[in-house]
């Protein structure tokens, strides 16, 4: 690590929220010594309850985090926001607009928003999240929240780089639940119905109820997704057999659906709880050591494809560049299937002589 | 794809200061921003000297676009200034007000640290151009 970067780690550490920014900016431009930065801030990481918030766009996500971060204020915890918002794919301009949401507490430097944009890379996003994240944490924050637009994989690897994941979902949106069903709804720990004050809002609370029984019953869930309610209504037998179940899983999470008027704070009180619950819930699980190892191990997957990926573009670089090679599959003389074989011949061969050393 | 491992994108707070409802202009300029590959952060109506200079330090801008037509830009502009001196960020952020600026504030804006002032019939073009050539090179 150079001196400049070496000061800035020092600054960090001191609670400067200027540097902070620029870490997180090194972070995003991967900046030449953004890796020791990081590799340096791992040390000073660990402290921070992450809590990831998603949903389709306009259900909310902003004026409820909003709200959130004003809450954990009230209760003297500092919070870090990371807003990410989609950028254009044709000029990779972007319009962040989660920061004018985030009304409530502005003029308090104890609560850091940062909004960081998609950039258009594939996965390149959820690692400069997840350092970002790491970043924060680092300074001191006691919270912090990624909020996204639950839209593809690459958010939903997002918003996996938290302890807790809460998804929102705006009433009547009816067959959009069907439509979600495979996608976001699956990594929810906490379902948010926000604007529960508009009409339809009992039907949407009740499709996700049913969804998440249906989920219990199929077997999925690992069999002790029943709330109390449920088991109420089976006959005696049953119980018996369904607290035996209980037993084998006795540390099991039934998402729980909170309904909220994100824009004037109703609900939001019994949000914070249930992320508590959650948060408590991994710690006594043991779901959390094992969460984090998960996300260590992401983590280094995705470093290496990236690191590989950067090879191999050097190396595509000399086998004449993209552009000719597509040219001669386009004249027909040749085949992605054959270029990709002869681009990574000698990674091959390198390989394998690392091999043979090996064994000898 | 080589970009992926060193990728910068320039920046920008476009920030509408005080008791000004006139927002046509700053969402021109956002929109256009982001159009020319930047990235835009939109402060929203009504901000008061400290919330622009929070969003600026904690977004780490390169740029900071003020809008203002109120004509109160010779107390409110000032006040940026020294909060973004205060947290460092003074020398670092290329600051630019929109806005309608009578001639004879230019000068104690500029003094203030504004680098240009763009008033009525600026063309978005020479904006951007502006942008390009004078980001702050971090």
């Amino acid at each position: 690590m150079n001196a400049d970067d070496e000061a800035l780690l020092e600054d960090l550490l001191d609670g400067e929220h200027r540097a902070l920014a620029r870490v997180i900016s090194k972070i995003e431009n991967r900046a030449p010594g953004y890796r020791d930065l990081v590799s340096a801030l791992y040390a000073h990481t660990g402290d921070a309850s992450v809590v990831g918030i998603t949903g389709s766009p306009g259900a909310g996500k902003s004026t409820l985090v909003d709200k959130l971060a004003e809450e954990y204020r009230d209760r003297g915890e500092t919070v870090g926001i990371i807003a990410i918002d989609p950028s254009s794919p044709f000029t990779g301009g972007a319009v962040l607009g989660d920061r004018i949401r985030m009304a409530s507490t502005v003029g308090d430097m104890d609560v850091f928003v940062r909004s960081m944009s998609a950039r258009g890379t594939l996965g390149g996003l959820s690692t400069a999240t997840a350092d970002a994240v790491k970043a924060m944490d680092a300074f001191g924050k006691d919270r912090i929240i990624i909020e996204t637009v639950g839209a593809g994989q690459n958010e939903i690897d997002i918003v996996r780089t938290a302890d807790t994941v809460a998804v929102l979902v705006p009433p009547g949106s009816g067959d959009d639940v069907q439509t979600l069903k495979a996608g976001i709804l699956e990594i929810a720990d906490v379902f948010v119905v926000n604007k529960a004050d508009r009409p339809g809002s009992d039907r949407t609370v009740q499709e996700l109820r049913e969804m998440i029984e249906l989920d219990s019953g199929s077997g999925f869930g690992g069999g002790g997704h029943h709330g109390a309610d449920a088991m109420d209504d089976h006959g005696g037998s049953a119980v018996a057999t369904q607290e035996s179940a209980e037993d084998d899983a006795p540390e099991s999470w039934t998402t729980p659906i909170v309904e909220t008027v994100a824009t004037d704070g109703t609900g939001v009180e019994t949000f914070i709880d249930e992320l508590a619950a959650h948060q408590r819930y991994l710690v006594d699980s043991g779901a959390r050591v094992e969460k984090a190892q998960q996300r260590s191990a992401e983590e280094i997957r995705t470093l290496l494809r990236e690191d590989v990926h950067a090879m191999l573009e050097s190396e595509l670089e000399r086998a004449g560049g993209i552009d000719d090679l597509a040219d001669a599959v386009h004249r027909g003389e040749t085949d992605p299937y054959t270029i990709a074989d002869e681009v990574l011949e000698p990674v091959r061969s390198c390989l394998g002589e690392l091999e043979t050393e090996n064994t000898e | 794809m080589s970009s992926e491992q060193e990728q910068e994108s320039i920046r920008c707070l476009v920030a509408k200061v005080g008791l000004d409802g006139h927002d046509r202009g700053a969402h021109v300029i956002a929109r256009a921003f982001r159009d020319a590959g930047f990235e835009v952060i939109y402060s929203g109506l009504h901000k008061a000297p400290e919330e622009v200079v929070q969003a600026a330090v904690q977004e780490d801008v390169d740029v900071l676009g003020i809008s203002i037509l109120s004509g109160a830009h010779d107390t409110l502009v000032p006040k940026i200034m020294d909060g973004l001196e205060e947290y460092g960020a003074k020398d670092d952020t290329l600051v630019l007000v929109g806005g309608v600026i009578p001639d004879e504030d230019r000068p104690e804006l500029e003094d203030a640290g504004v680098s240009a002032i763009f008033g009525p019939g600026t063309s978005i073009e020479e904006t951007i151009e502006f942008v390009r050539e004078n980001a702050p090179d971090r």
